[in-house]
């Protein structure tokens, strides 16, 4: 598979410059659909969301609407959301239970589990021409549960989950651990869906590692809208990492985290000023979690992106974010916020109502975000613009490998976890196979390990 | 759905609808002339300012799952007057960029029905209001969004004006279109 389009005149990580037009031509956006989103694993949706037999939720991976669904023996599954007769939409609602997905157009029904069940008029005219069992709703090849998170690919024959994820799963235990650092235990509650008019990269790699945008959240710095805010701390955040070493990781498979390493020995710093009772909990859980992860609990979350869309905030706030692309300058974002499922009543509520004042539409720190990526695309469309490439020359070279934690990590704020991003991105173009979208050609890599 | 049972209309109550209605004009007007504090001014202590998140349910699961709910999970708007004063102070810094420079707003406000009054239209001490709202928000040079919707407020009597201590807004749309809910409605 060769493509017809020159990306590796297009990304030019060694100089750190990237063409604006992947950002904006639908050229691109069509080779993204076909060559990245049918194989790179992708974020589908929650446990939490399909908890019973017959449960199901309708999201999306790329441009398609799946199923995610859990049949009526418990195991769960992801469907093309279209019927295998004339591809109307089997399920257009949002969530809840079923034990047969009837299509609205000429009634064919599929039960949990895909298969065709249900065809009017079966032996007077189909007798004898269709195998029902060869007419199954599509199925994903490749699923697999992490944690109560379900994953799936379009690629028979993508590696294995955890392959795909290396190294960047220590942070994102960060995300879906409880707090307490017992493993997983999160649930969803809560899904955001909106509409950006903004190319989806962006978004992706905002959350990638861009801390250089920070100036750019400068109003909600200044009035404070964080936990400890209504006791008359500035910030968006609680100062949890007071002493530690802000890291940027990139990893082979394209992952990029930014996350803090923190020193031996360090100590709980009050959170949730007004919330006594919630400031008690998160010490609690610090402690816990301090005993049973012992030093991998010096990793502490702030953001990442799996490649290729999948976003997350790890702590405040703490969700996963998912960037659907539907045409090169508009997205479909959705964010699923998390909390620990079995966290205090009163825990659960002081969270979810930060999480809203700070994230998605309505959220006062993320409204800056969209705006910046709105006019970020729409500047970026012409045909002067895109002769002119973004410039990715911060901290060019400045990051060591392994150290002090797997994957290239740079301590101090640094553009290379998006010019891997990129690189891999360009493989994915490419057609390449999985071994070279695994980091595993990388010479340079190779040669360091 | 059950129709609401209007009540008897005497003239107390001509009177009062009259007094609510020019009461939601005012404020609809202070916020398109970008009067945030005073706005602010109008709301209760203990506002609750909830707007849902709306799904696609099967018929006859509306009334149980059709919107996220008050009090619990994640919806669009479910907030108190702290919160709402943030976001007025957000735009009041002027570095708030989804509204720097400044969004051009329109609030409509129509059918306009009293739902309910304590203790009596003649001595009202507060009135639960039904409207209609379309905002519209045009930004910079080409950005429109149009948001429509319904909405129950409820008022309490406050010298010879108002305030709001409930303002529950439904908003006809699922997959919300439109990149920000930086505007107050
Ligand atoms: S399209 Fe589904 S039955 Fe015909
Ligand atoms: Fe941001």
């Amino acid at each position: 598979m060769t493509t017809t389009l020159p990306i590796d005149q297009m990304i030019d990580t060694t100089n750190g410059m990237i063409s604006r037009e992947i950002f904006v031509s639908p050229d691109y956006h069509r080779e993204e659909l076909e060559k990245l989103f049918t194989r790179a694993w992708l974020f589908v949706g929650h446990e939490s969301q399909i908890p019973n037999p017959g449960d199901f939720f309708v999201s999306r991976m790329g441009q398609e609407s799946v199923i995610l669904c859990r049949d009526m023996q418990g195991k769960v599954h992801v469907f093309l959301n279209s019927c295998r007769h004339r591809g109307m939409k089997v399920c257009r609602y949002e969530q809840g239970n079923t034990s047969l997905f009837v299509c609205p157009y000429h009634s064919w029904s599929y039960t949990t589990d895909g298969k065709l069940q249900g065809v009017p008029l079966y032996r007077v005219l189909y007798e004898g021409q269709l195998d029902r069992a060869e007419w199954s709703l599509i199925e994903t090849p490749r699923l697999h549960v992490y944690k109560s998170t379900v994953w799936a690919s379009w690629d028979p024959d993508a590696p294995d989950f955890m392959t795909y994820l290396g190294d960047a799963v220590d942070h994102l235990d960060q995300v879906l651990d409880c707090r307490d650092g017992r493993p997983g235990g999160s649930e969803v509650i809560g899904v955001h869906k909106w509409i950006l008019p903004s190319n989806w990269k962006f978004a992706a790699e905002n959350f990638l590692g861009d801390t250089y945008h920070n100036p750019s959240h400068r109003s909600v710095d200044m009035i404070g809208i964080g936990p400890s805010a209504r006791a008359g701390q500035s910030g968006r955040r609680d100062n949890e990492y007071n002493k530690g070493q802000h890291v940027w990781v990139s990893f082979p498979q394209g992952h990029g985290v930014h996350s803090v390493w923190m020193p031996e020995g360090f100590d709980y710093q009050p959170s949730y000023a007004q919330y006594p009772e919630v400031d008690e909990y998160f010490r609690h859980c610090f402690h816990e979690r301090k005993t049973r992860l012992g030093d991998k609990a010096r990793i502490m979350p702030f953001t990442g992106n799996l490649f290729p869309n999948v976003s997350y905030h790890g702590r405040q706030p703490r969700g996963l974010c998912v960037w659907h692309p539907h045409s090169p300058t508009e997205t479909e974002a959705w964010r699923f916020f998390l909390v620990d499922a079995d966290a205090p009543a009163m825990v659960k509520d002081v969270l979810r109502r930060f999480y809203m004042r700070y994230s998605g539409p309505a959220g006062m720190t993320e409204q800056d975000d969209m705006e910046n990526w709105l006019y970020a695309t729409a500047a970026s469309s012409g045909p002067i613009a895109r002769r002119y490439p973004f410039n990715y020359q911060q901290s060019l070279g400045a990051f060591k490998r392994n150290d002090p934690l797997p994957g290239d990590v740079s301590t101090q704020i640094t553009e290379q976890n998006a010019r891997n991003y990129y690189d891999v991105y360009a493989r994915y173009l490419k057609g390449d196979g999985w071994d070279s979208l695994l980091g595993r050609g990388d010479a340079v890599r190779v040669a360091a390990e | 759905m059950s129709a609401v049972v209007e009540r008897p209309r005497g003239l107390a109550w001509f009177q009062l609808k009259q007094e609510v209605e020019d009461f939601l004009y005012m404020e609809a007007d202070l916020l398109d002339q970008r009067c945030f504090r005073e706005w602010l001014d109008l709301l209760a202590d203990d506002i609750v300012y909830f707007m849902p998140i709306r799904r696609n349910v099967k018929f006859g699961q509306h009334a149980e799952k059709e919107n996220t709910r008050q009090g619990e999970g994640i919806s669009w708007f479910d907030e108190d007057k702290w919160t709402l004063g943030k976001r007025v102070e957000q735009i009041l810094t002027g570095v708030h960029y989804a509204e720097e420079p400044l969004s051009r707003v329109t609030h409509m406000v129509s059918n306009v029905r009293l739902l309910d009054v304590t203790p009596s239209a003649e001595d009202p001490a507060e009135v639960t209001v039904g409207c209609r709202f379309l905002v519209y928000q045009n930004r910079v040079e080409y950005e429109n969004y149009t948001f429509i919707g319904r909405r129950t407020d409820t008022l309490r009597r406050h010298g010879d004006s108002w305030l709001i201590a409930r303002r529950e807004m439904i908003l006809e749309q699922n997959v919300l279109l439109a990149k920000n809910l930086s505007i107050l409605f």
